[in-house]
Parts: C-alpha cells; structure tokens; sequence
C-alpha cells in the first residue's frame, strides 16, 4: 500500500520537475516574443528619428546662403538714364505708362554686370583684368535686384549704398565644404581664380552666412540658381489649400449629414457608402488622371493653375471628411436629437442648433487632418502639369503655379546635386512645418473642445 | 465683366434679397396675423429664389459656352478644316481664340481664320450679354416673385429645409459622381489606347518601349503591361515583408504589453509616419537608404544599385508601418475580453495567448489589413519614381532598377507628348489596371473586415 501510495507521489514529483523545466522554455519564448514586440516599436520610433534628423540636418543650413555685403556705387557713368517720367498735365493714364514702360526698359539696358563688376573689383583690385569671371562670384540675378532698386527710387544713382548680395550657387558649395576641396580643378564647378577670392572674401568677412529670407519670398529660378525660392510654390499651396477648405469642407459636412440623419437606409445610399469607402482607398494618382482627362482635356482648364489642383485635391480629400463627420456625428448621443425633437424643433433645426455644433471639434479635427494630407500629395498635381516650371509668383488661382511638393520633387532631381539636396531638405522642412502645424492645431482643437458623453 | 465680378454681383444681390426678406416679414410680424416661420426663413428664402436661378444659368454657361461657341466657328470654316485631325483642329482653334482676343499670331492670319475670329469674337460678346442679361432678369424676377408672395401663411421654414435638404442629396453624389468620373475617363481614353494596340499586346506583352513617335507615323513601340506590374509586385511584395511582421508585432506589442504612458506617447509618433507626404519619403530613400545599401552591397562584395526594387520597397515598407499597425491595433483590441481570460485561466502564458487565442481570431481582420495596406503599396507612386530607378525590364533581381504602373503613368503623362498619341493614352489604360486591382482589394478587404466587426458586434 505504502508501495503505491509512493508511485504517484513519485509522478507527480516527475510531473511537476517536466512543468518546471517546459516553464522554463515557455516563460523564455514569452520574453522573446515581448522583446520582439519592443524591438518593433523601437524600429518604428528609430525611423521616425532618423527620418527627422536626416532631414533636419541637411535642411537647416540651406536656411543660411552666403551672402556679399558690400557697398555698391550707382554710377552715373554706367547707369546713363534721365529722371523717372511724372505724370504731365493733360496726359492721359495710359501715355504717362507708355512712357514710364519706355524708361523702365532703358533701365533694363544698362550694363548692370558692369556695376557689379565694379562693385567686387573695389574688393579684389587683382581682379581688374578678369571681368566676366570676377562677376561669378555673385548669382545672376543679382543684377536685376539692383535694377529693381534704381527703378523704384531712381535718386540711388550716383550714390553709395550698402547692399547684400548672393553668391552664385557653387560658390556657397565651396564655402559651406559641400564639395570636396582636393578634387582636380577639371573637376571643379568654379575656376581656381573665383575659388581663391571666394575664401579671400570669406576670411575677411566680406562675404558671411546670412539667413536668407529670399528662400521664402523668391520664386523658382533656373538661370539664378541661388536665388531659387519657394515664395510661388507656397503660394500655391496656400491656394489649394484654400479651394479644398472652400470646396470639400462644406460638401462632406453636407453629405455626412445626408447620409447620417436623412438618408433611408436603401440600396442607393448602401451604394453611395461603398463607394465613399472605396474613395478613400483609390491611389492618388489616379485622381490625377482624372483632372487631366476631365479638367484639362475636357473642360479646357488652364495647365499647371492651382485651381485645377484644388479641384483634384478637394475631390480626393472629400471621403476623408465625409467619413471623418459620419464618426464625430455617431459620437452624439440620441438623446439631445430627442430633446430638441421633443420641444418642437424641425429636424433640419435639430440638426443646425444641436448636434452640428456639438459635432463640430469633431468634424474641424477630420477636415483639418485632410487638408494636411492633401496638401503633401504631388503625383496628382504632376500629372495636371504643375511639373512645369514656373518663375512667376502666382497672383490668382488661375495664374500658373509650383506647389511645395512639386517644388521638392523639381529641386531633388536638378543637375547641381551639392547645393539642391540641401535646398530640397529645406524645402521640406517647410512642408513638413505647414503639415505638423495644421495636425498641432487638430489635436488642440480636439483636446480642447472633446466631450464624453 | 468677368465671371468673378458676375459672381460677386450676384452675392450681393442675394445678402440685398434676404436684407430685403427679413425687413419685410419682420414688419409683417408686428401686423395681427401670426407668421408660420421666424424672420430669418423668410429672408432666406428670398435669397434662395434671387441666387440659386441665376447661379444655374451661369453654371449652364461656364459649362456649355465654349464647346458651342466652338463648334459654331468650326461650323463656318467646314471646308478649310476637312482634312484635320483633332489635333490641328485644336491648334487652329486656339490660333483663332487669340485672334479674337486681339493678341494676335505671330504669323500672318488667313483670310478664312480672320473671318472666323470676327465670327468667334461676335459670339462671345453676344453671349456674354445674354448670360448677364438672363442672369438679371432671373435674378430681379425671382426677387420680386418672392417678395410678393411673402405672407404670414407662407411657410417660408418648410421650404428653405426642402432646398437644403435637396442640397445634401446632391452634395452626397458628389462621391458617386467622382467614381463614375473615373470609371468613364479612364475606360474612354483606355478604348481609344486601345485602337492603336491591342488588348492582347498590352495585357500580355513582355516589352515595355513606348517610343516617342508622332501620331501616325506607324512605329508604335511596345506597349506590354507584364514588365511594369512585375516591377509593381516586386517592390509591393518587399514593403510588405517590412511592413508586415514590423506593423503587426508593434501592434501586439502597444495592445498587450505596453503601459498607458508608452502607448500615449509612442502611438502618435508612429502615426507621424503616416501622416509625411510620399515625396518626403521618396526623397529620403533617395538621399540616404539608396546610397546606404549601395555601400552594405559593396561590403558584402554585391551589386546593390542605388535606386533599385529594394530601396523602394524598404522605405515604402517604412511609410505602411503605422497603416498595418493602427490597423491591427483596432482589430486586436476588438477581440472580446473573455477569450483571453480563458486561455489565461488554463494556465497559457501571455504570448501563447496572443499566438494561438488572439491573433487567429482575429485572423480575417488583419488578413483585412494586409489587403488594404497591399492595394496602398500598389497605388503608391512618388518612393517609386524617385527610388526604383525606373528599368522597365522583366528580372527577379531586387537589387536591380525596376519600374511600375505608377511610374509610367506619370513619366507618359508629364512629358511633351500629345495628349491624342498612343504614348500618352497608355496612360489611362495603365490608370484603369491599376484602379480595377486596387478596387478588388479594396472591396474584397472592407468586406472582411465589415464580417469581421459582425462576428464580435
């Protein structure tokens, strides 16, 4: 009896020494598996980090351009024009312009390298015989900034001002050690002559690394290439935002109320929720053949313009904000419909002076979200022409235009490498400051106005 | 007078309208008789009456104007525009718009086109006085026909809810209409595609060569789809093997382990992912992971090109992360309580839990998420343009260039092609495939997952 009473006691010490040591590989497959799940999320987050960084530090010194301060002479030897036209008695609008188009293009004429020439050669006296290359110390435009300054207060001729000029685009390369310095001078964007002034300038402080604020104002340039600026590709965006906003904000909001308070519950709005669905999930690009097909090859609309874009944009953005609504109209309880039904109100009242207002935080959380995304997308807009370049600021939707994605798209694929990867970067920083600002502002107005029922 | 300043004076004439509307009933109200509505309705309704004809006629014209007053020019020089294909008929046509416009052509005009411009330019100024005249009148009438039928008995709420609720109906097929939008342009421009090749050659041809000829000068080129989708499955195939098991694990792991504190600060910063625009993305493979595994390949003593199949699948992997887990997320947490605690009661540990409890039930819904966030990696356009080398050559090598549907469509679309020519119209035929995959994942996907919330519901 003993005996087998002793057996199972023996099993079961058996049995337990077996649980104890599976245990062992179990509870160690549970710390695999857990620490998978770490390791994921921490890629995920490492990502993220590295993305930014990447970004942030390639972008940011892109802010800073060189830049020559110097003084400038306005000399009346080289800038031989009469005074600016004033408007003369019995003169009608249209001549006094005539004749002030007739000056400015005078003005146009004058030898302006030859001003900025002078203007480096008053720095780099050994440069006297070198003139068309001392000029490629400064970016092209340059010139036509000093233009511009002569055109709007002609009293600059003859006198001495103190101007910041922009170096061309290689020589920043040079100076920022974008390239490498040792390479053969067969290799090298700039003569050796400009490479030694460029220093000689740089050490004595002629030229410095200012912040640039032509970045932000200046429209694309291709034959100025350091006087690039996303000024018309904000506009731009700025634009579509707006026709979004304006177009797709107001028609979701109304078909979310459809569907969700009037809508029978039929075959016809079962097809319109499938298909809003759907909407969400079709790939951008293919809105972007919409536009052409319907926008541009149908209807005639001008190409590149961001009216075009807005509309694409605003139709893809649509499902978002429909079904953004449709949640944040769920998320009101029945019983302030009821409350408001039951005091005699319409159900249209109902709806405008209750559950609207109380949705709201919802619905401005969604459509804000929306606009973001609309407004990062690009394959769209390529495909309704606003690849094209354009080295205008845009004044009215209509008028041909960049937007910030295009842009970054156009500046990423341009032959100088060394100075537009960082000014892609920058680019994209500032997409990407537009983008969190607008989510910062969604998940603000959600933690401010959000409601538990 | 332009159309902004046509629109402007309308939206004047409507706030004058419900100026008009509330001032009268408001006296009206003070009178012994009872109003059906509160002042505002009347008002509104007055605007309605003023603003929404003469809208309609405007909108009749913007749409109608220019293809009729076009046809009614081409009408008249029929004999010089017989042998035109659409092509030079649009070139002349815009010749004789700026004649008319008075900007002129840089070369001396025909008679025949003069006299058509003077014809164009009589046109447009005779409808642009009709569509201001008729704007007017409908306005002013439908303001007087409203102001006068104002009374105490009109019920001016009923109606104004009617118009507005006969709005929401309209703004609702909106997104239907966009559907039908694409579905008829790109089928349209698929069919005349696929006059100039056939369906056989396009749908199971292994040459991708579109050569840029004009219209008509026989050389087409091949137009054979298998490379391109190849591409699109290759680089597709590897963002899912990153996206996968990185979305699906870190999933589980902000579901199950995480504390609230990780999950409240981690989970948004994932989600940032998603939010940055593909181009960000593109740039970034471009910039850095191209050129980082280009230098891991020589390393290893391998020919990774740059810009190949893997770099963009990789980082397109990276961009679905945070779709496939937010996805999986839901559908983890969806699962019920009590399951759990019964495999947990029986003595299982966490993980065999989630492994043989959890994750099998909610097996359809991540097989949900999986399609959705394929038919994302299909559709995904601007990784691939910037960081796949565009190579359309069928190979198996991922470490190779490849190119996709996407990509064609946009280098088709975005060069100096005529719209009218096979090298561009591909295009439409490239946007329909693409549409009609990523609309059977779509819908099959939204179908599990619908059936998957009614098992637990």
């Amino acid at each position: 009896m003993n005996h087998e009473a002793r057996a199972p006691q023996g099993a079961l010490e058996i049995r337990k020494q077996l649980i104890e040591s599976s245990l062992q590989g179990r509870h160690r497959a549970e710390r695999v598996f857990r620490a998978i799940g770490l390791a994921a999320v921490i890629m995920g987050l490492g990502f993220v980090a590295l993305l930014f960084t990447t970004i942030l530090s390639k972008g940011l010194p892109a802010f800073w351009q060189a830049t020559l301060t110097t003084e400038v002479y306005f000399d009346p030897a080289v800038i031989k024009v009469d005074a600016r036209p004033t408007p003369s008695v019995g003169e009608s609008p249209q001549q006094f312009r005539d004749r002030d188009v007739v000056w400015l293009n005078r003005l146009g004429m004058v030898n302006w390298n030859r001003i900025v020439e002078d203007t480096l050669i008053a720095h780099l006296p050994e440069a006297a015989e070198k003139r068309p290359l001392v000029r490629t110390l400064l970016t092209s435009g340059e010139r036509f900034k000093l233009r511009d300054m002569v055109a709007a207060d002609p009293g600059l001729i003859g006198q001495r001002v103190q101007v910041a000029l922009l170096a061309d685009a290689n020589v920043d390369v040079w100076l920022k050690g974008n390239i490498d310095r040792s390479l053969a001078d067969s290799q090298q964007q700039l003569k050796p002559e400009v490479r030694a002034w460029a220093d000689e300038l740089k050490a004595r402080g002629v030229i410095r690394n200012s912040f640039s604020t032509s970045f932000f104002v200046n429209p694309d340039s291709r034959s100025s290439l350091a006087s690039a600026g996303l000024g018309g590709a904000f506009i731009g965006t700025l634009y579509m935002m707006g026709i979004v906003i304006f177009l797709s904000v107001p028609i979701g909001v109304m078909s979310a109320l459809y569907l969700e308070e009037f809508a029978p519950r039929n075959r016809f709005t079962d097809l319109i929720e499938v298909n809003i669905n759907n909407l969400a999930a079709v790939p951008s690009i293919i809105f972007g053949l919409l536009g052409a097909a319907v926008f541009i090859n149908w209807l005639h609309m001008p190409l590149s313009a961001p009216l075009v874009g807005g509309l694409v944009l605003s139709l893809m953005t649509l499902p978002t904000v429909i079904i953004a609504t449709r949640s944040a109209l769920q998320a009101i309880p029945a019983s302030i419909r009821q409350a408001a039904l039951g005091i005699g109100a319409s159900k249209m009242q109902t709806i405008f002076h209750h559950v609207l207002p109380l949705a709201m935080p919802g619905i401005l959380t969604g459509a804000i979200i929306g606009v973001a995304q609309a407004i990062g997308e690009t394959a769209p807009l390529l495909l309704i022409g606003m690849s094209a370049f354009v080295a205008t600021l845009p004044g009215t939707p209509l008028d041909q235009s960049a937007a910030l994605p295009v842009q970054i798209y156009l500046w990423q694929g341009n032959e100088l490498r060394n100075f537009f990867e960082a000014r892609t970067s920058a680019a994209i920083i500032v997409l990407l400051a537009l983008m969190l600002s607008l989510n910062a502002c969604a998940i603000w107005l959600r933690k401010k106005f959000e409601k538990r029922w | 007078m332009s159309n902004t300043v046509l629109i402007a004076g309308l939206l004047i004439l409507t706030a004058l309208a419900y100026q008009f509307g509330l001032t009268r009933s408001r006296a009206m109200a003070n009178g012994p008789v009872r109003m059906h509505s509160r002042p505002g309705y009347y008002g509104l309704l007055v605007a309605l009456w003023c603003g929404l004809p003469a809208l309609a006629v405007w909108l009749a014209w913007f749409v109608f104007e220019a293809p009729i007053v076009e046809y009614l020019v081409l009408g008249q020089i029929q004999a010089e525009t017989a042998g035109l294909n659409s092509q030079q008929t649009m070139v002349l046509l815009r010749r004789i718009t700026s004649i008319a416009a008075g900007i002129g052509v840089s070369d001396t005009p025909a008679a025949y086109e003069l006299a058509a411009a003077e014809t164009m330019a009589r046109l447009w100024a005779t409808s642009r006085m009709a569509q201001i005249g008729l704007m007017a009148a409908l306005a002013m009438g439908g303001l007087m026909w409203a102001l006068r039928r104002l009374s105490p008995s009109l019920r001016a709420r009923n109606h104004v809810e009617k118009v507005l609720s006969a709005m929401f109906v309209v703004c609702s097929t909106i997104a239907i209409l966009t559907t039908v939008g694409i579905v008829f342009s790109m089928f349209g421009e698929a069919m005349k595609f696929f006059s100039f090749v056939h369906p056989v050659d396009f749908f199971f041809g292994l040459n991708w060569n579109p050569r840029f000829s004009t219209v008509g000068t026989g050389a087409q080129g091949d137009f054979g789809l298998i490379p391109l989708l190849w591409g699109t499955l290759m680089i597709s195939g590897i963002a899912l093997l990153v996206a996968v098991p990185l979305g699906l694990m870190s999933a589980i792991f902000m579901a199950e382990y995480a504390p609230g504190w990780f999950r409240a600060t981690a989970k948004p910063v994932l989600e940032v992912l998603a939010g940055i625009p593909t181009i960000v993305y593109g740039f970034f493979a471009l910039v850095t992971v191209g050129p980082f595994f280009h230098e891991v390949g020589q390393v290893l003593g391998m020919e990774i090109r740059a810009t190949s199949a893997l770099t963009a699948g990789v980082v397109m992997g990276i961009m679905i992360v945070p779709f496939m887990s937010s996805l999986s997320d839901d559908i983890i947490t969806q699962v019920p309580r009590m399951m759990r605690d019964g495999s947990l009661a029986l003595g299982a540990t966490k993980s065999e839990t989630i492994r043989k409890v959890v994750l099998p039930a909610a097996l359809p819904g991540i097989v949900g998420a999986f399609l959705l966030a394929a038919s994302r990696a299909i559709g995904e356009t601007m990784i691939v343009v910037l960081a796949a080398g565009n190579s359309p050559v069928l190979h198996a090598n991922p470490f190779e260039a490849v190119s996709t549907v996407t990509v064609t469509i946009v280098n088709q679309l975005t060069g100096d092609t005529d719209f009218a020519s096979p090298q561009s119209l591909v295009a439409f035929a490239l946007g329909l495939t693409l549409f009609v995959i990523t609309l059977g994942l779509n819908v099959f996907a939204l179908y599990i997952v619908r059936k998957y919330r009614e098992q637990y519901d």
